[in-house]
């Protein structure tokens, strides 16, 4: 098949009309537009982080930054604080967000694994029960839930608290790793399994040694997805973690807003965007064909 | 997990005896062994105690009559039955919410999906190198964080110092310095649209590009050969491949739109009048806070049915092609 591709392709490379070409070339143009469009407010915010104040508030937009333009100050500004400017701190809500990610994804995969394998291998009363409850379970808006989970975990004495947070967190991604999950462990065939004990393994081992390992790929692209829901997550810290030190970086990212009324420091927020997404795009770059992938899984006919 | 899922759940689950319908009762009776719901139990009690019970917390409340001392437990709330159902259906601010979330809705799913359609196609014809430069630039922005994203457009949109105003300015010849985009709520949901477009078209676009390289290229040639148009050869022949990705995409889009949370509450914040931009979410979120905890449940209440019967068709077509 990919030979006569590649045939087709040098054949046609040598009779292409110029009609044909320029629509190419058309295409192409687009195809360059839609980059632009697409990544120039993130051209913007990189942009807008490194400016110095009189660059950013002009009325002449600095494009293409100068050499004497380009200053670390906002970064300093607003991981620092030096002026004391922000209800919260950098530091603090970086570490708060990366304990309530990491609770939120050791957790999460587990929990999920454990799941997954009885759904995705075996037999019993209720699995179909249990595969539409977290189906529909998933559907369920946060944001009609969020005040009465902040009296719920009121009353449990877990608000302004990593583990309250991370508790709902785990909540919220666990259906969707359960469901992605089982996809993978029932991808895995059982045969591999069923030979490795006759070769001597137990049970135990065979599943240990031959089917997890086939795993990692699944148990990646999950707790990436759990990783990036509590390190965006928005709504639930919004109720739920009310004081500056208990903040995560969402809100300490939202607290520029608050902090500077009439006066926004832009250069500051462009730089705190920055430091909040970069470990999302990253995370997103490695993962990106599965992100698709997963909750379409099998939508393709043909 | 991609595009290869095998329908293995079947033969996975009879892992242990011959291939078996899981539904038959008598393997099951025979069968019966406590490990798999062991397996299960964490799950059960982490969702029954953190959304079960604050779901069935919250359709309680929805009876009761909450105001600010009750709510912080200094008196009791009052049974009231439906009536904050009655309330809420009678508020003309929720009715118009309600107008204002679906139409915005309605707005940006076919913005969404029209885009997302045009850049799957425009992928499929592009080179490898022009099509490695647009899955960038549509990877960028949909990995954005939903506030660090909103906070980036306020930025291009300032009154003040914006690019807007200043290519505004440039374009039309009067001066656009000192326009408060947010200020009215049409162009207030003008750039909620643009955000949530331009961090949902990426995903349609992979997703829809993702379904169309699996098209066998004889049936393209094919229709090519026999002289269809362009348009003809994507629905009648495209599209029908891809139909129930779309169908799919086109629910969890309704899904999506309609919760928008994050953004609508970060550009009320930086201008805009709260209670002409407020969406579903939000619209409970302030009823709530401000101190109408019992009328904010009856709205839950509904958005959650709302939502439940919208994601209907998604979990049936999931089930299908999972099972």
């Amino acid at each position: 098949m990919s030979t006569t591709m590649q045939l087709n392709a040098s054949v046609k490379k040598n009779s292409i009309p110029t009609a044909k070409r320029m629509r190419n070339l058309g295409f192409s143009v687009i195809g360059v537009i839609v980059f632009i469009c697409s990544a120039f407010p993130i051209y913007w915010m990189i942009n807008s982080s490194f400016l110095p104040y009189d660059k950013i508030r002009t009325q002449n937009p600095v494009f293409f930054p100068g050499p004497g333009d380009f200053t670390g100050g906002n970064y300093e500004k607003v991981v620092v604080d030096p002026g004391n400017i922000l209800p919260a701190k950098f530091l603090p809500a970086l570490s708060n967000s990366l304990q309530v990610t990491f609770f939120t994804l050791v957790v999460s995969l587990v929990v999920a694994f454990l799941a997954s394998v009885a759904i995705g291998r075996y037999a019993f009363k209720g699995r179909k029960g249990f595969i539409v409850a977290i189906l529909i379970v998933q559907m369920i808006p946060g944001e009609a839930l969020m005040l009465t989970l902040y009296r719920m975990m009121d009353g449990f004495h877990l608000t302004e608290n990593i583990l309250g947070l991370g508790l709902i967190y785990i909540s919220t991604v666990l259906p969707f790793t359960v469901w992605t999950l089982r996809g993978f462990v029932a991808a895995v065939p059982a045969e591999l399994e069923e030979s490795a004990m006759i070769d001597g393994c137990t049970r135990a081992s065979a599943f240990w040694r031959v089917t997890f390992p086939l795993l990692a790929p699944g148990l990646v692209s999950t707790g990436v997805f759990a990783f990036i829901q509590a390190w965006n997550e928005f709504v639930m810290a919004l109720v739920m973690m009310n004081s500056p030190e208990h903040m995560t970086l969402p809100m300490w990212l939202r607290s520029f807003l608050n902090a500077s009324k009439g006066m926004t420091d832009w250069g500051g927020m462009m730089a705190g965007s920055v430091l909040v997404s970069i470990p999302v795009v990253i995370f997103f770059l490695i993962v990106q064909g599965r992100m698709t992938g997963g909750l379409t899984a099998g939508a393709v006919k043909g | 997990m991609s595009t290869t899922t095998p329908p293995a759940v079947q033969t996975a689950g009879a892992s242990r005896m011959p291939p078996v319908d899981v539904t038959d009762r008598k393997y099951n009776k025979k069968r019966r062994q406590p490990l798999p719901y062991l397996l299960l139990l964490p799950t059960v009690v982490i969702l029954l105690v953190m959304l079960g019970y604050p779901v069935v917390t919250m359709i309680i409340n929805s009876f009761y009559k909450y105001d600010r001392g009750a709510y912080i437990g200094f008196t009791e709330p009052e049974f009231v039955g439906f009536g904050n159902y009655t309330n809420v259906l009678t508020d003309s601010s929720f009715w118009l919410m309600l107008f204002r979330s679906f139409l915005f809705m309605i707005v940006a799913v076919l913005l969404t999906m029209a885009l997302g359609v045009l850049m799957s196609l425009l992928m499929m014809r592009l080179n490898k190198g022009i099509r490695l430069l647009v899955s960038v630039g549509l990877l960028l922005a949909w990995a954005m964080p939903a506030l660090a994203a909103t906070q980036v457009w306020a930025w291009l949109f300032d009154t003040t110092y914006g690019v807007v105003n200043w290519v505004m300015t440039r374009l039309t010849g009067s001066n656009w310095f000192g326009h408060s985009w947010l200020a009215s709520p049409l162009s207030f949901f003008t750039i909620l649209g643009i955000i949530i477009v331009w961090q949902g078209v990426p995903f349609i676009a992979f997703s829809l590009y993702a379904g169309l390289t699996q098209i066998p290229t004889e049936v393209l040639e094919a229709s090519q050969m026999d002289g269809a148009s362009p348009v003809k050869r994507f629905f009648l022949i495209m599209f029908p491949y891809v139909r129930s990705i779309f169908t799919v995409m086109v629910v969890l889009s309704i899904i999506w739109d309609l919760r928008v949370f994050a953004q609508v509450q970060a550009l009320q914040m930086v201008g805009g009048t709260a209670d002409q931009t407020s969406t579903f979410g939000v619209w409970i979120y302030r009823t709530g806070t401000g101190g109408d905890f019992g009328l904010s449940a009856a709205a839950a209440v509904i958005m959650v049915f709302v939502m439940l019967v919208i994601s209907f068709y998604y979990v049936r077509q999931t089930l299908k092609e999972g099972n």
